[in-house]
């Protein structure tokens, strides 16, 4: 099994953390994993894109131009990813900011509304694991058990308490993602 | 799995300097490779191994650091960015003439000039042909993960100790930036200066000993005749490294009709590449040089013959392709792709070269 992912959004919204615990919890499976940032203009303009490669066998390439899945989070990343998604392949989105929705009809789109989920929950900083609980839901090519381990290890101890709180978010995300096309 | 860390290629290259004994680190910030600063700064081995870190007040500052470091045969390295790596040359050439070992991390970007800081592979010549003034040669390991990245630095101490030559690890922004799990080594002790002369002989300047001559530590001398001896020690040292220590990895090459060559991140494209045209029914592997300097010749050689042709793939404007072709010596053909300027390439793209070079038409 190999899951290719696309993680899309704004700078500030956990984009790169939100890959750094899927890879995390890759390897708590016993799975090859990559995380691939971009680090160039582009961040420096304010998006923040990175690439998550899970995988039973050694992973060849960690750039590559199309995707299993795509977890878009904003405008700009929704013009840029959305015609890169596999045919057959799974479209994430959070509707909040976004002016164009996608319209391919040979992909599945998920829409989970987590900005407005974790602002009425009080707490803005849970938004992408929000998101990664609708991730894991569409698929769940992680166990839950290994989020929980992988959150442990990419957070500092000092940080381990709010573990509870971002497993919440997590279900939360479970349970409101909903399939728009 | 609970021996294994996730990490940047950056931060591997930090790790394992801690905990492979080095004694010594001097740099200064560039992008992609400020990690590796930032990560031992964050890590302070000074008060765990004794190991220095010490951010210089330039490139040409922290390479003439190390200059130092190595003269006292003290395990020291440095790391920058092509255009901090050209700010260096004069360092190196001057370390490679004292034969002093040291390493020193390339985590490309574009050139030339400030170029760009996205990744490239055009730093290949500087790397591999000398790069400053002289006869010269680094011993140049290219690695293609973040394991890689971990593993070669003591590997390049290792073999820098045994040569008395200064090693190069060339990277790109691509291992530099990107995470993969690592499985991190044990703690090596850092050398006394007792064992460094017990281990690697007396040449260092640890302080004479009364039963024999001064150390000099120099790259100069006047004597014409005494030069050119000295030269051509060093190129017998060359010829024992290219004898000794070639290292490369061969991927579906075994049936191959093609053979794509490349190195580093190029390399993991490849890979791709390569399954992608076994999908189609194009018999193709992969030749990956681990080191540049040695470079693969022989390997290169032995498949003259029985594959219809070569095709290198670099983030450059063709600069491998230069060995590749005088490995065959025009017995086979040998075509370039790449990318330039930090646009990576994508594995369909060296599909379609492949093709359009060697298939169609």
């Amino acid at each position: 099994m190999t899951e290719e992912i696309i993680i899309a959004g704004f700078g500030g919204q956990g984009v790169l953390s939100m890959g750094k615990i899927l890879a995390y919890s890759g390897i708590m499976q016993d799975q090859e994993v990559a995380w691939m940032p971009s680090y160039g203009p582009e961040m420096r303009g304010g998006t923040a894109n990175v690439t998550v490669i899970l995988s039973d066998s050694r992973i060849s390439s960690p750039i590559i131009q199309e995707f299993d899945t795509a977890i878009i989070l904003n405008q700009q990343s929704m013009d840029k990813f959305e015609s890169r998604v596999k045919p057959g392949g799974v479209l994430i989105y959070d509707p909040n900011g976004i002016t164009h929705h996608p319209t391919r009809k040979d992909i599945s789109i998920y829409k989970v509304e987590a900005a407005d989920t974790a602002a009425a929950m009080n707490n803005a900083k849970t938004f992408n694991m929000i998101v990664l609980g609708a991730f894991l839901k569409v698929k769940p090519v992680v166990k839950m058990e290994n989020v929980i381990k992988g959150l442990k290890k990419s957070l500092p101890e000092r940080h381990h308490h709010l573990i509870p709180m971002n497993e919440q978010a997590i279900n939360k995300g479970m349970e409101i993602v909903a399939k728009v096309g | 799995m609970a021996d294994y860390m996730l990490m940047k290629g950056n931060e591997a290259i930090a790790e394992a300097a801690i905990r492979c004994g080095c004694d010594g680190y001097f740099g200064y910030p560039i992008t992609p490779q400020s990690e590796i600063l930032e990560t031992l700064a964050l890590r302070k081995p000074w008060e765990e191994t004794g190991m220095v870190v010490l951010q210089a007040e330039s490139e040409i500052a922290s390479i003439n650091m190390v200059y130092a470091g190595a003269g006292c045969g003290k395990k020291v390295m440095t790391s920058s960015s092509s255009p901090g790596i050209s700010l260096k040359q004069e360092g190196i050439t001057y370390i490679a003439g004292a034969e002093l070992p040291c390493l020193i991390v390339n985590v490309v970007r574009g050139g030339p000039g400030l170029g760009t800081i996205q990744p490239a592979q055009s730093d290949y010549f500087q790397a591999v042909k000398g790069g400053g003034h002289g006869d010269y040669r680094l011993i140049v390991l290219a690695p293609a993960s973040v394991q890689e990245m971990y593993d070669f630095v003591d590997l390049g101490f290792e073999l820098a100790f045994k040569y008395r030559n200064p090693a190069m690890i060339l990277s790109d922004g691509v291992i530099g930036q990107m995470m993969e799990k690592v499985k991190v080594g044990e703690y090596k002790k850092r050398l006394t200066d007792q064992e460094i002369v017990e281990r690697y002989g007396s040449w260092a300047t640890t302080g004479k000993t009364p039963n024999r001559q001064r150390n000099i530590i120099t790259s100069l001398d006047l004597d014409a005749n005494r030069q050119e001896q000295f030269n051509l020690k060093l190129q017998r040292k060359y010829r024992e490294i290219e004898e000794n220590e070639t290292r490369f990895e061969l991927i579906n090459c075994d049936d191959a009709d093609y053979i794509l060559v490349a190195y580093g991140s190029s390399s993991r494209i490849c890979q791709k590449a390569v399954d992608l045209c076994r999908e189609k029914g194009i018999k193709v592997g992969l030749l990956r040089p681990i080191t540049l300097f040695p470079f693969p010749t022989k390997a290169i050689q032995s498949f003259v013959g029985k594959v219809k042709g070569f095709l290198t793939v670099e983030m450059s404007a063709g600069q491998m392709v230069e060995d590749v072709r005088l490995a065959v010596n025009g017995q086979c053909r040998v075509e370039h792709f790449g990318h330039m300027g930090g646009v990576i390439p994508s594995p369909n793209e060296v599909v379609k070269a492949l093709e359009d070079n060697f298939i169609k038409g």
